[in-house]
């Protein structure tokens, strides 16, 4: 039986086609995943089947029959539920007021009996939350639980998750996982996107792989494998960066001791913080977002001022160095926010000479023709699809990062500093930057990479070590890290075991 | 001294009046996410069109529900440029009070020409339920419209805290995304929300020209709408706190008109600056713990 039917869905947005006639089928009491590359069309298809887009072309079934999404009012009455990568939550109130908006049902709202009902509701389909709890006390797996909770009571028979595991730690996606197979046994269907071969693999019974918004396939759980699925996906066999195993860990050239630091708001987000990372290592300090890992990242880059510790690279001492002296000390920086460290008006070539404008000055101008010639290397080295004159805004989010790369790399750092080099970016470009931090390693640069993805640190580092609230709650050798340790340390379950490597 | 406390305390309710009305007009406009920057011209609008319907018609309460309705019109200007065509507020809502001061001169000069006296009306009497009686006579001897702007607070904290239309408010002006996910229709809750707020602020106006002054003057709202914007800030976006904030700053405005009676030795220029002090004092305080509705300033537009 047949819960969704789309057919020959199109959806342009100006020249780019995000869905290119895209049939997608989905069962009674099935989870299937719609996998693909960031950029694919997932997101697209399922703010169509949601109401939040309007499709060009095509026709969208509803058990069997032809249903028209305006809004998403109009799928909640179809049975359908969406939960988005960003939560859809009013956090200045309650869990149960968050659940009940849009579908109080009378003009009175007693807040009492709200409470009571969710409180049932959350009973009622065994998914654990607080009704009376503020949602921005909440923590982000307890936060989708409430999505997933406001869906459910309006009575959503098909249940979207948009990349839902982004953001949890381990345990956190095993409680997902086994509130997804309970509402299956119900006979609820679940659409679940995903680019995580591994989680798609566990949790769902078919697989549709979009690749550049065109359907590759529909296959069944048991009739494939994950090797299969990447080639799907990514449209060629290689699949991940290879990192060389090597021996040899040389002179400590980033030594962060004791550091600890404020946030935005003036509490500790980061509590003697000591680490040390040698020549040609790779250093992965795991764990989940807002741990303390920007603001180690901003006062390594010299843009936050620590509250005690010390930073030296090599035998300098670089605490309290403003960020041209980190970067004239040979640190490469690659800031968390892209953004953050381009100038989106001006243009590539400018970005590219903007932490060394000293060298570009003759007879006290800036030459235009060196800073050009400088931009045109570098965008041929680095394979930056862009030219020197393109504005930095225009750049997609690989290209910038490109132009970072090449800026805080073309010196030859000693130390490079790399916080959360790949996030957002698709396979392509994600492989592109792991490979030159490899290199970095090869040519015998310390380096410390800050990175929520578990995947991407294990594929890079030599060395883990894993922050929780503002601490090194473990160190391990990469060679002997294993999933389950990580996740529990990455919760705070669990102190890791120090272990000088 | 009791009857001087005992005046003040009633002249602070009576001045408070149209302080209130603007100010639970503003919240509700700001509850849902907008400023709107139109008060001042809307109140001016208010008491003008109320003073001209009730001045035609003979009927006051005639004019209080034109200049209602005027509010509203006003409320759904603000509405169409900054919910459906997404202007900057700060733009649109200024754009609307120079709008709405210029016509409201503009009709003055046409039905009245340019006399010498400001033209008047028999204002509203007071209800004076408790008479003579010592503390309490003086104490209620209030317009009916006080009544109702007092009566208003409870309502409106009803409204945005007990009901699914309140829910919908508070939920556009802190995360439209969301709510639009829920369902909620996020043009129609502020639309409605922007009218509610003019309906209330074009009251305020009428209130000053159809109770307190029986006239229309050039300078009838002084300012009053800005006060408004700044209360809403002083009383955190709550319906109740609003309440104390137009009660300290009446007071305040009536403490100086007191004072420039009783004749100390100080320019009056230093009294009538007094209410303004106080507000900007008060903002400086009260500001720096502010829980801005955090769509407040954003025009929504799905992707």
């Amino acid at each position: 039986m047949h819960a969704i039917q789309m057919r020959g869905i199109t959806k342009r947005f100006g020249p780019v086609i995000a869905n290119n006639h895209i049939d997608f089928d989905l069962m009674r009491g099935e989870i299937h995943a719609l996998l693909g590359e960031n950029g694919a069309g997932k997101t697209t298809l399922m703010r169509i089947l949601y109401g939040l887009y309007h499709a060009d072309e095509g026709e969208v079934r509803v058990n069997g029959q032809v249903a028209h999404v305006a809004a998403p009012k109009d799928a909640i009455q179809l049975g359908i539920g969406m939960v988005t990568q960003h939560f859809a939550l009013v956090p200045t109130l309650s869990v149960a007021e968050n659940v009940v908006l849009g579908y109080t049902g009378s003009f009175r709202v007693n807040p009492q009996v709200a409470r009571q009902k969710v409180a049932e509701a959350a009973a009622r389909f065994g998914v654990e939350v607080n009704p009376s709890a503020l949602v921005r006390h909440l923590s982000v797996g307890e936060r989708q639980r409430v999505e997933i909770l406001k869906a459910l009571y309006r009575n959503a028979r098909v249940l979207i998750l948009d990349e839902p595991t982004a953001v949890l730690v381990p345990q956190e996606v095993d409680m997902l996982f086994q509130t997804l197979e309970r509402l299956r046994q119900d006979g609820l269907s679940v659409i679940f996107i995903s680019h995580k071969l591994y989680e798609v693999m566990t949790v769902c019974d078919r697989i549709t792989v979009l690749r550049d918004g065109h359907v590759v396939g529909t296959v069944d759980k048991a009739a494939t494998s994950q090797a299969e699925l990447a080639r799907m996906m990514v449209g060629r066999e290689t699949f991940g960066v290879a990192r060389q195993e090597r021996k040899p860990q040389g002179e400590v050239l980033l030594r962060i001791e004791n550091l600890s630091a404020v946030d935005e708001k003036g509490l500790p987000a980061i509590k003697g913080v000591s680490l040390e990372v040698g020549a040609g290592e790779i250093l992965g300090v795991a764990g989940v977002s807002g741990n303390g890992q920007t603001e180690l990242s901003h006062v390594l880059a010299g843009t936050l001022k620590p509250t005690g510790g010390r930073v030296l690279v090599g035998d300098r001492d670089l605490t309290l160095a403003d960020p041209a002296q980190v970067s004239g000390m040979g640190v490469g920086r690659i800031p968390e926010d892209r953004h953050e460290g381009a100038i989106g008006e001006l243009n590539v070539a400018e970005n590219l000479a903007l932490e060394y404008l000293g060298e570009f000055i003759t007879a006290g101008m800036l030459d235009h023709q060196r800073i050009r010639r400088h931009a045109e290397q570098l965008i041929a080295e680095y394979q930056i699809k862009a030219s020197p004159t393109d504005r930095m805004r225009t750049l997609s989010g690989g290209n910038i990062q490109k132009v970072i790369l090449a800026r805080a790399l073309s010196r030859n750092p000693q130390v490079v500093i790399a916080s959360q080099p790949t996030r957002g970016l698709d396979v392509g470009a994600t492989e592109y930057v792991r490979s030159k931090l490899l290199e970095q390693r090869s040519r015998g640069a310390a380096v410390l990479l800050l990175s929520e993805d578990l995947d991407e640190v294990l594929a890079l580092s030599d060395r883990i070590a894993v922050i929780y609230e503002g601490r090194i709650v473990g160190l391990i050798p990469a060679k002997e890290a294993d999933l389950e340790q990580l996740g529990l340390m990455m919760s705070g379950a669990r102190e890791g075991i120090r272990v000088e490597a | 001294m009791d009857t001087f406390l005992i005046g003040l305390m009633a002249a602070t309710l009576r001045v408070a009046t149209p302080l209130l009305m603007g100010t639970l007009g503003e919240l509700f406009a700001e509850r849902a996410g907008i400023l709107n920057l139109g008060i001042e011209g809307t109140m001016f609008f208010g008491a003008f069109v109320g003073f001209v319907v009730g001045g035609v018609t003979g009927s006051l309460w005639l004019g209080v529900l034109a200049a209602v309705l005027a509010g509203m019109l006003s409320g759904l200007l603000m509405a169409f440029l900054s919910v459906r065509l997404g202007v900057n507020q700060h733009v649109s809502g200024l754009g609307i009070t120079l709008l709405l001061t210029g016509l409201s001169l503009f009709g003055f000069r046409l039905f009245y020409g340019e006399p010498r006296i400001p033209p008047a009306i028999e204002p509203f009497s007071r209800l004076s339920p408790f008479g003579q009686t010592p503390v309490l006579g003086p104490l209620f001897d209030q317009y009916a419209l006080t009544y109702i702007a007092f009566g208003l607070v409870p309502v409106v904290w009803w409204l945005l805290y007990r009901t699914s239309f309140g829910l919908q408010i508070r939920a556009v002006g802190e995360n439209p995304e969301a709510a639009d996910a829920a369902g909620v229709n996020v043009y129609v809750t502020r639309y409605l929300a922007l009218c509610i707020a003019g309906g209330l602020m074009g009251a305020g106006g009428a209130f000053l020209s159809l109770a307190q002054l029986g006239a229309f003057t050039y300078g009838i709202i002084a300012g009053r709408g800005w006060v408004c914007i700044a209360l809403v800030i002083f009383g955190n976006w709550d319906p109740v706190k609003v309440l104390w904030g137009a009660l300290l700053f009446g007071g305040v405005f009536d403490l100086q008109l007191r004072l420039q009676i009783i004749g100390l030795q100080l320019p009056y220029e230093t009294f009538l600056a007094l209410p303004y002090l106080v507000t900007i004092l008060a903002l400086a305080v009260a500001g720096r713990n502010a829980a801005y509705p955090a769509a407040l300033l954003k025009p929504y537009r799905r992707e």
